[in-house]
Formats: structure tokens, C-alpha cells, sequence
């Protein structure tokens, strides 16, 4: 699995080179943002992940359209076809394509189901997390003072309780579901974006043209989101895609944990505890087949996520001035 | 708001008195201090004395040259007039109105009066955002023109400044130094101001590039009437463009004359030094004329000398000179257009090489042998060179 991934990511630092030629040649009328989508164009890597992402994206829309074509309801349980005589899952056959779980369920629609939650999560949260971080981080590098202090360090405390033990401790006492899960997740997560955009701000706003927007008379409101905030969302972007899998993980963690979507829901972090169980008495499909599922999805958020952080490199050519 | 003439508290060079009118600018005391943040705890409070004390006015129609060694506080000075920074004290009259204390809320109208056009042609334009709503940003702000009619606008401005229209959908990496500048000078310009500062506009460009630019701000001056600060360290720009120049040393403003008596018939000892020091693009005069170089660097702005700031350094320096801060008057005779801030002010055709300052040692930075060598100058000599630029590329553009 590992393999190819590792291939293609080493052949496409030579392509972004071939790439970078022509992109450079021709500046004329090319926006910083056009010029990071040129590299990312000439980037196989990035195409690969992307193409997977896109896949992963329309199975789950199709979930109900894949659900009626075999016939299998994402909860519905088939007692007497869907398990084996001890009421264990069955292997992968015609009818169900990937096994059927330890209640009897289709093993494949629930993955379809399950990629929903995973990316409802990821990309709800990291939408949070990134709305949180921003604001705070423009607040704290632009105003600084107390403000900077204050959240600076709220950052710190909440880095310093482990993520699992807090996240956890919220989801009992409230009790799980999905929305709490999201929230969850997206608000504790908010604390490297909010580090990222407060440095990045620290170090633009002694620059000539703050002063300049502020000898024109320009609002502190205008400064942070017209003159700031262009500048600092080229790292915003890389840090949000990277934020995505990492959401689907802590999900999923958190499912595994019991604490996050509650049951019946089919979820991938759930499943894999189901199936933990089951691993060791040969029924390998229940777990595998969730997990791969998760694998795949993190590693093509991640790996394009790395696709577009070098494709806004600062230090690649003729992005920044 | 009082005029002018009524205060007689603050005490205001002569040449600014007779006619407040005249004046669309006066500073009057001006103190600016930088709080330095310890690292220790229980540090003593610091400061950078940036400005410390200026007066100067600014007449209407004409171009005000500033000039000074890097770190003697003019850059702050600009700021501080355009209400960039708030001032520890003093005060700042534009065009009849006090503005030192102004809320930005109040003093929004009056950035359309006075704009600024910034050293850096890189750092002073967004990278991120195109040419069109850079220059658009001033009808943005104060809501004047949106739309075709911005564009329009900022089009026209495009043009009189000397870029193509059509250039308006570009990013500022896409055009060359000179151009970015322009492009400065037309987001100034936007509002047709009576004021505009130019802190160095043209030290990062290159010396024909320069003459471009000045010429540009000369041709929109006779056009719009402009008033301009103009703060630089080379002086034979500032000598080619102003009418008046204030040279500062450490904060504070040592001498103000004419453009041409300051080079013909400098009263400051410094001012003496400083122009010693402007490079002649004849090799031949080059060679004859004698240099005066000043030993040491500038003293710290954070615990500045005694009396007169410049005594560690100057060939004339007395007793008085570190006991007393010495007024900025008119010396030996001088009309009040020419004020100096100087106990021993130098006679016409005085060679400052002749002198030996007569205070202890450890009132001086380096010793008198050391310090006033005609010729070559040693590493130690260097501040003086470092704020001016390098030999052979001043000459008048």
C-alpha cells in the first residue's frame, strides 16, 4: 500500500520542477494563487490524491443509489443470510460484497454510509477550527496587548491537555453525537491554525504597506481582512487541508472510543472496534475493509494536502515578490 | 482653533512667526519616546528618544527637505506628522488645526490632506492584492468612488503618473522598482492632497530611476500645488528639490536654511561634516577638497549627550557646548529663514579640520588624532558614509 504512495510522491518533486519552467516563463497577468495551481497542475501526486478524494466524495453521495441496487439497508441486519451458525459475520460474497459485520449488516453500503460521517466531520470541523483560528490568530498578531496575551495563552493551556482525555471528557458528560462530535473536534483543533496566523501577522503588519493602508485612513477591519488576510491565507489553506484528515482520525478515534457517533450510525471508527474483536478468530474482512477505507481517505487528504503546501511554497519560484 | 501667532509659550524659530498663514504645517516642540520592553523584570524604564524637541513649519507650495544620518529620527518625525505614531507631546498644526490629538475617527477626514509615499517600493505595496484596487484603496476607504468610476479614476491616475492603464488587473511583483514607486506616488495622490511626505522616495531606486520619480513629484507639484516633506540622506537630492532643508542629528534639529545657503554657508559644525562629505562627481575636485571626518558612530538614542547632542563628535566642541542644550536661532547674523542650533556656529569659509575641541577626553568618543583625519578615513569613521550614499552615484540626476 505504502509503496507506490511513497513512488509517487518522490517522482513528483521532479515533475513540480518541469513544471515550474514554463509557469515562470510566462509571468505576465499570473496571480500568486494562478501560479500555485499551475504547479499543482503538473503535480502527479496531488492529481492521484485529488482523483481519490473525488471518488471517495461520490461514493459517498451514491451511498443510497449503491444501497438499493444490492438491496441492503445501511442498519438493516440479515439474521438468517447475513451471519454464519455461532452469529458471526460472513466473508465477501455476491450479495455482500465486502462481508457482512457482526449483526449481520452489508459491510460495504455501511462503508459507503460511514464515508459520509467522515467527511461531513472533516470538513465541518476543520470549516471551525479554521473560522476559530483566523479570527483569533488575526486578533491576537493585529491587536496584541491583552488581547494577545489573553489568547495566546488560552492556546497554550488547551495545548497542554491532551486532545483524547478532553475530547472525551466533553462527549460523556454531554452526551455523544454527531454535532457535538464536530464541534468538538473543531474547536480543539483551532490552536495550531490560530499559532500559525498570529505569527504570520506579527511579522506582516510592521510592513510599509499596513502603515500605508493606515495613512489612508483605512479601519482596523479593513486592515485584518483586506490587507492581513490575503497574505497569511496561503499557509491557512495548506494548515486547512492538512486539518482535514486529521479531523476524519480524531472522529473516528473518538467513534472507536465509543464516545462519538452514536450507534446505530454506521461510522468507520466504531466498525474498527467492532471489529477488533473479531480480528483474531479469522474474520479479517470486517476489520480490514473499514480500516482501508480510513487509511485511504486520511493518506489522500494528507498527501494532497502536502501537494498544495509546496505548490505555495514561499521559497518556490515566483510565488512571493 | 487658535491660530498660530498667538502662542508664545512654545518657542517657535523666528522664521516661522511672522505669518501663520503662510504656514500649512507647523511642529512645535515635537517629542516623540519610544518605551523600550525589558526582558527584565525589574528593569528601569527606558526610551528611545526619537524626536526629541523639534520646531520646525513648513511653508505652502514648497518642499521641505529633512535630512540626517539613519537613526537621527526622521522617518519617526514623518510618521508622527502624518499621525501614524501618537506623540508624547508637543504639538502638530496642519493647515490652521491642531491635529496632535486628534481620534482616528476625527483625523480620517484629514488623511485625505496628508498622505505619505514610503521608502520601500516593495514592502509599501501589498503583494497580494493587484496594482488597480491598491491605487483604488483611497475612494474605497473614504467611500468616493466605487465601481466603473474607480476604475476610471484610478485609471487616470495610472496615466498621470506614468504607468500603463492597462496595467491595472497586475500584481505589484510585476513591475520594476521605479514603477512600484509610481505607483505609491498615484495612491497618494488619489485624494489630491495639500500635503504629501516623502520619507527617502527614491533612496532604493537607482540613480537614474531616481531622477524619473523626482521629476515626476516636481511636475505634480507645479500641477496640484503640492507641499512636500521631503526626507532623504542624500543631500544633493535634497539640495536638487528643495527650498528649505532642516538637517537632524539624534532627534533633534541642529540648523534650517535655504536649500543653497545651507551648502554655501553652513552655521553647524555637523552640517559642515555632512556636506564635506557629499561626493563631487569631479575627480579632480574630488581629490583637492579636504573632508571632515567625523569619528565614532551616532550615541545612543536611548541615554543622548548632554547639552549639545553633536559635542562627543564636533572639532568645535567647548565646555558650554556639554553643559548647555544651545537654541535653535539665527547665529552671526543670519536672517531668521536660517536658524542653528549651535554655540559656536561656523564663520563663513571656516575650515573645521583647524579645530580641536577643547572638553576633557571622556566627554569625546575618539581621540582628536584619530577623529579628524582629512584623508582616509578610518573603520571608525563610517557613520557619516553609511548615511550617505555611495561615492560616485550622488551627482545631481
Amino acid at each position: 500500500m505504502s509503496m507506490p504512495e511513497l513512488r509517487s510522491a518522490g517522482t513528483s518533486e521532479t515533475l513540480i520542477e518541469e513544471g515550474d519552467a514554463p509557469a515562470s516563463k510566462k509571468i505576465e497577468g499570473r496571480s500568486p494563487w494562478r501560479l500555485a495551481y499551475e504547479r499543482l497542475r503538473h503535480d502527479r501526486a496531488a492529481k492521484i490524491a485529488l482523483a481519490t478524494i473525488l471518488v471517495i466524495v461520490l461514493l459517498a453521495l451514491l451511498a443510497p443509489v449503491f444501497a438499493k441496487i444490492v438491496g441492503h439497508g445501511p442498519n438493516q441486519q440479515f439474521i438468517d443470510i447475513g451471519e454464519n451458525e455461532n452469529g458471526g459475520p460472513v466473508p465477501p460474497s455476491s450479495t455482500f460484497w465486502l462481508g457482512t459485520d457482526n449483526n449481520g449488516r452489508d459491510l460495504f453500503i455501511r462503508i459507503l454510509y460511514g464515508a459520509r460521517i467522515s467527511l461531513i466531520v472533516g470538513v465541518l470541523a476543520t470549516m471551525i477550527s479554521v473560522a476559530l483560528g483566523v479570527v483569533l490568530g488575526l486578533a491576537a498578531g493585529f491587536i496584541g496587548g491583552l488581547v494577545d496575551t489573553v489568547i495566546a495563552r488560552l492556546i497554550d493551556v488547551m495545548l497542554s491537555i491532551p486532545f483524547l482525555i478532553l475530547a472525551i471528557s466533553i462527549a460523556y458528560i454531554l452526551g455523544p453525537s454527531l454535532w457535538l462530535v464536530i464541534l468538538i473536534v473543531g474547536v480543539l483543533s483551532f490552536t495550531y491554525l490560530a499559532r500559525i496566523v498570529r505569527g504570520q501577522v506579527i511579522s506582516i503588519k510592521g510592513r510599509e504597506f499596513i502603515e500605508a493602508a493606515r495613512s489612508l485612513g483605512a479601519s482596523s477591519w479593513r486592515i485584518m481582512f483586506v490587507d492581513l488576510l490575503p497574505n497569511v491565507m496561503a499557509q491557512v489553506i495548506v494548515y486547512a487541508t492538512l486539518l482535514i484528515p486529521l479531523a476524519i482520525v480524531s472522529e473516528a478515534s473518538l467513534s472507536f472510543l465509543g464516545v462519538g457517533v452514536p450507534p446505530p450510525t454506521a461510522d468507520w471508527g466504531s466498525m474498527i472496534s467492532d471489529a477488533s474483536g473479531f480480528f483474531q478468530y479469522g474474520y479479517w474482512w470486517f476489520l480490514f475493509f473499514p480500516s482501508v477505507a480510513l487509511l485511504t481517505t486520511t493518506l489522500a487528504f494528507n498527501i494532497f494536502g502536502d501537494s498544495v503546501r509546496d505548490a505555495l511554497d514561499p521559497r518556490g519560484a515566483g510565488i512571493y515578490v | 482653533m487658535a491660530t498660530g501667532q498667538a502662542r508664545e509659550t512654545t518657542p517657535v524659530p523666528a522664521s516661522a512667526t511672522p505669518d501663520g498663514d503662510d504656514m500649512l504645517l507647523r511642529v512645535e516642540n515635537l517629542v516623540k519616546y519610544f518605551p523600550i520592553k525589558g526582558t527584565a523584570l525589574f528593569r528601569e524604564k527606558e526610551h528611545v528618544h526619537a524626536v526629541d524637541g523639534v520646531t520646525l513649519s513648513v511653508p505652502r507650495g514648497q518642499t521641505f527637505g529633512v535630512v540626517g544620518e539613519t537613526g537621527c529620527g526622521k522617518s519617526t518625525l514623518a510618521r508622527c506628522i502624518a499621525r501614524l505614531h501618537d506623540v508624547t507631546s508637543g504639538r502638530i498644526v496642519f493647515d490652521g488645526q491642531d491635529i496632535t490629538q486628534l481620534s482616528q475617527r476625527r483625523m480620517r477626514p484629514l488623511r485625505r490632506e496628508i498622505q505619505m509615499i514610503f521608502q520601500d517600493p516593495i514592502g509599501s505595496l501589498n503583494p497580494r492584492r493587484r496594482v488597480g484596487s491598491i491605487i483604488g484603496d483611497p475612494y474605497a476607504i473614504h467611500g468616493l468612488a466605487a465601481g466603473a468610476e474607480r476604475k476610471r479614476l484610478v485609471q487616470e491616475l495610472m496615466e498621470r503618473v506614468g504607468l500603463n492603464p492597462e496595467h491595472y488587473n497586475r500584481f505589484p511583483a510585476e513591475f520594476s522598482g521605479g514603477q512600484r514607486q509610481r505607483i505609491g506616488v498615484a495612491r497618494a495622490l488619489a485624494f489630491r492632497p495639500k500635503l504629501i511626505i516623502c520619507d527617502e522616495p527614491v533612496s532604493a531606486l537607482d540613480v537614474s530611476i531616481q531622477a524619473q520619480v523626482i521629476n515626476l513629484l516636481a511636475d505634480l507639484q507645479a500641477d496640484f500645488g503640492l507641499t512636500y516633506i521631503f526626507i532623504a540622506h542624500d543631500l544633493s537630492v535634497v539640495r536638487h528639490v528643495s527650498n528649505s532643508i532642516a538637517v537632524m542629528y539624534l532627534g533633534k534639529v541642529t540648523e534650517i536654511a535655504p536649500a543653497e545657503t545651507l551648502f554655501t554657508v553652513p552655521r553647524h559644525p555637523y552640517s559642515g561634516a555632512l556636506l564635506s562629505a557629499v561626493p563631487v562627481p569631479n575627480p579632480d575636485l574630488s581629490d583637492q577638497r579636504q573632508q571632515i571626518i567625523l569619528a565614532g558612530d551616532v550615541p545612543s538614542p536611548i541615554a543622548p549627550p548632554s547639552g549639545c547632542r553633536f559635542h562627543p563628535r564636533c572639532p568645535k566642541a567647548a565646555p558650554v557646548c556639554v553643559s548647555e542644550d544651545p537654541p535653535l536661532e539665527p547665529r552671526l547674523g543670519d536672517g531668521p529663514e536660517h536658524p542653528a542650533a549651535c554655540h559656536l556656529p561656523m564663520a563663513e569659509g571656516e575650515n573645521l579640520a583647524d579645530f580641536r575641541p577643547s572638553i576633557s577626553a571622556d566627554e569625546r568618543v575618539v581621540e582628536v588624532e584619530g577623529s579628524l583625519l582629512p584623508d582616509d578615513a578610518g573603520p571608525e569613521a563610517t557613520a557619516i558614509a553609511d548615511a550617505l550614499p555611495a561615492r560616485g552615484e550622488g551627482g545631481k540626476p
